[in-house]
């Protein structure tokens, strides 16, 4: 019994999915946004009953050690399904999405996908999870297909999602020739025994990170990003920034410190390299942009970067600083993403010049949205600062400075361009900004949320540093 | 017997032709078939390792990677057709609308 607590959440977003599927055959055209409560109330349900039921326990290998029923798993499948959530509300009256039982059922889905990666502790478990989660979002990415920029950026984030996975395929069956098993946490092991070189051990640990790099948007793998962000509806580009990043890490994370502890320094100084571009590329190349999309795109690239500098840490700073700096990056994007789509239902532009006067069409809006940037930034006492914190303290623990140091600078750089978007906002005028600007109930809600989640993390530490340790100590 | 190194060098010729076909044809559908290309160089490693262990885990594998590319495409094609649709080309040089 207990292994089947220990899935209840996939099992809660399975149904959730076939009842969205069924539910959208009974519906009438004019009654289909009752879709949209039936996926909200269903994810609340589902986040509630794993905090409840699904808290790990003492055993914690399930199913035979394809799952992990550990606090990693625990603590991702929390972000997935709140990241999940606040989508289903930002997808509210989308065009083409909003009324659509199949958009919801895919989101789920894909949820279902990124909580398995989270609990992966199998390479073939590994590869349905990635895939369950990517598959259907390639087809959100593209569902508005008579809106060209949408079907074009599906395509291309399924040709570079393909193309990598089987890449990483490879290098999954390059390791799975050096250990001779496919369970992550026997692979250590087995590679140890086997004394294999560390040069074929290397190159195959390369493909497989061409396949997570992927997903985290990291170089030099980050190409479709700005793409496929701009190109699809905004609220599935905040889902792909969020969720399917943090998927994305919880995979880099278990994978590196449970399966190659015999080359750590090898691929910790690897990932300091790539992370240090990563970040740099990231941050420069957001300063030149005029649409916000782009320019998030390129930011969430940086912020790829910066976690990226917790898991080359390698240590148990390194997990608590990826986890917190997650759990705070989450919802300032979500926010900050739910701004653009809420600008984009009402004025049709995603320009940042567009952008002026908005404190005078909607003041609430525009002071969360100075808040979530300013957290973006990482200014205090907000909770992307003490994400920057943790993931500095952990690189300079290492023996990283010099990555620091380029964090620092980064930070700086993304500072500039982020009150860029605020100055618009703020101090331009544009003709017509006294008319008011409507927003839905539940939108401005789930904003209220994310801002208040952000400063809770900025202002009192403990409980999700606390959770952050009990990660860490699965694997310290 | 032919010894494994043979299968382990085929396999990486097969591997290098995909991401060959991947990086230099401009077709989509020519993309697509060297992404399977790529994907069956995995399978045939992961299917030689396997008989050389005796460890049936690794033909398992194959199942997945087979099911999962099936699913790949069917997603791929409908997106290609999407494409199409709106831009009367798959030739990835000419699907360039986004940008910056």
């Amino acid at each position: 019994m207990v292994d089947y607590l220990a899935i209840l959440p996939e099992i809660a977003l399975l149904v959730l999915a076939a009842i969205l599927l069924l539910v959208d055959i009974r519906l009438k055209e004019e009654g289909k946004d009752t879709l949209n409560w039936i996926a909200l109330f269903g994810l609340v349900i589902t986040f509630v009953l794993t905090i409840l039921l699904a808290q790990p326990g003492e055993e914690e290998v399930i199913w035979g050690g394809m799952l992990r029923h550990d606090w990693m798993a625990f603590v991702f499948r929390l972000v997935f399904i709140a990241g999940a959530a606040f989508t289903v509300v930002f997808s509210r009256g989308w065009e083409a999405i909003g009324d659509r039982g199949e958009f919801y059922g895919l989101l789920v889905l894909s949820t279902l996908g990124m909580t398995l990666m989270g609990a992966a502790g199998d390479l073939v478990m590994l590869l349905l999870a990635i895939e369950t989660a990517s598959i259907p979002l390639y087809i959100m990415a593209g569902f508005s297909t008579k809106d060209g920029k949408s079907a074009e950026a599906g395509f291309k984030y399924l040709l570079f999602g393909a193309m990598t996975s089987a890449v990483m395929m490879y290098g999954f069956s390059l390791l799975f020739g050096f250990g001779g098993t496919t369970d992550i946490y026997a692979l250590a092991d087995a590679i140890a025994a086997g004394n294999v070189p560390t040069l074929p051990l290397m190159t195959s640990i390369i493909l497989v990170l061409v396949g997570f790099g992927f997903k985290i948007s990291m170089f030099p793998f980050h190409f479709w990003s700005p793409d496929v962000y701009e190109g699809a509806p905004t609220p599935v580009t905040g889902f792909l920034s969020t969720a399917s990043k943090a998927a994305g890490f919880a995979v880099l994370v278990r994978v590196m410190l449970v399966a190659f502890p015999s080359v750590t320094v090898e691929w910790q100084t690897l990932l300091a390299i790539l992370s240090a571009i990563t970040m740099t590329v990231g941050n420069l190349v957001a300063l030149r942009q005029t649409n916000i999309k782009r320019m998030l795109a390129y930011s969430s690239i940086g912020h790829a970067g910066y976690i990226l500098m917790g898991v080359a840490a390698a240590s148990s700073l390194g997990v608590i600083s990826v986890v917190y700096y997650i759990a705070a990056y989450l919802l300032t994007n979500l926010a900050a993403f739910g701004f653009v789509a809420i600008y984009y239902k009402q004025t049709g532009s995603d320009e940042i010049e567009d952008y002026a006067g908005f404190s005078r069409r909607s003041p609430g809006l525009a002071f969360a949205m100075l808040f979530t940037f300013l957290s973006l930034g990482g200014i205090p006492p907000l909770g992307g600062f003490f994400g920057k914190l943790l993931v500095f303290s952990a690189a300079i623990q290492a023996d990283m400075v010099w990555l620091a140091v380029v964090g620092v600078l980064n930070a700086v750089i993304a500072l500039y361009y982020y009150l860029t978007v605020i100055k618009f906002v703020y101090l331009r005028r544009q003709e017509g900004d006294e008319v008011p600007f409507p927003v839905a109930k539940s939108q401005s809600l789930a904003i209220i949320i994310c801002v208040l989640g952000v400063t809770f993390l900025g202002v009192i530490m403990a409980p999700m540093f606390e959770l952050a340790q009990k990660v860490a100590s699965s694997f310290f | 017997m032919v010894p494994l190194s043979y299968y382990v060098a085929l396999s990486a010729i097969l591997f290098a032709l995909g991401a060959l076909g991947v990086l230099t044809r401009r077709n989509t559908i020519i993309i697509f078939m060297s992404i399977e290309l790529m994907l069956n160089s995995a399978n045939l490693l992961f299917v030689a390792f396997a008989r050389s262990f005796g460890d049936v885990s690794g033909q398992i594998f194959v199942f997945f990677v087979m099911a999962v590319a099936a699913a790949e495409v069917a997603v791929g094609l409908a997106l290609i057709v999407a494409v199409f649709r709106n831009k009367h080309t798959i030739n990835i040089d000419e699907v360039s609308g986004l940008k910056g």
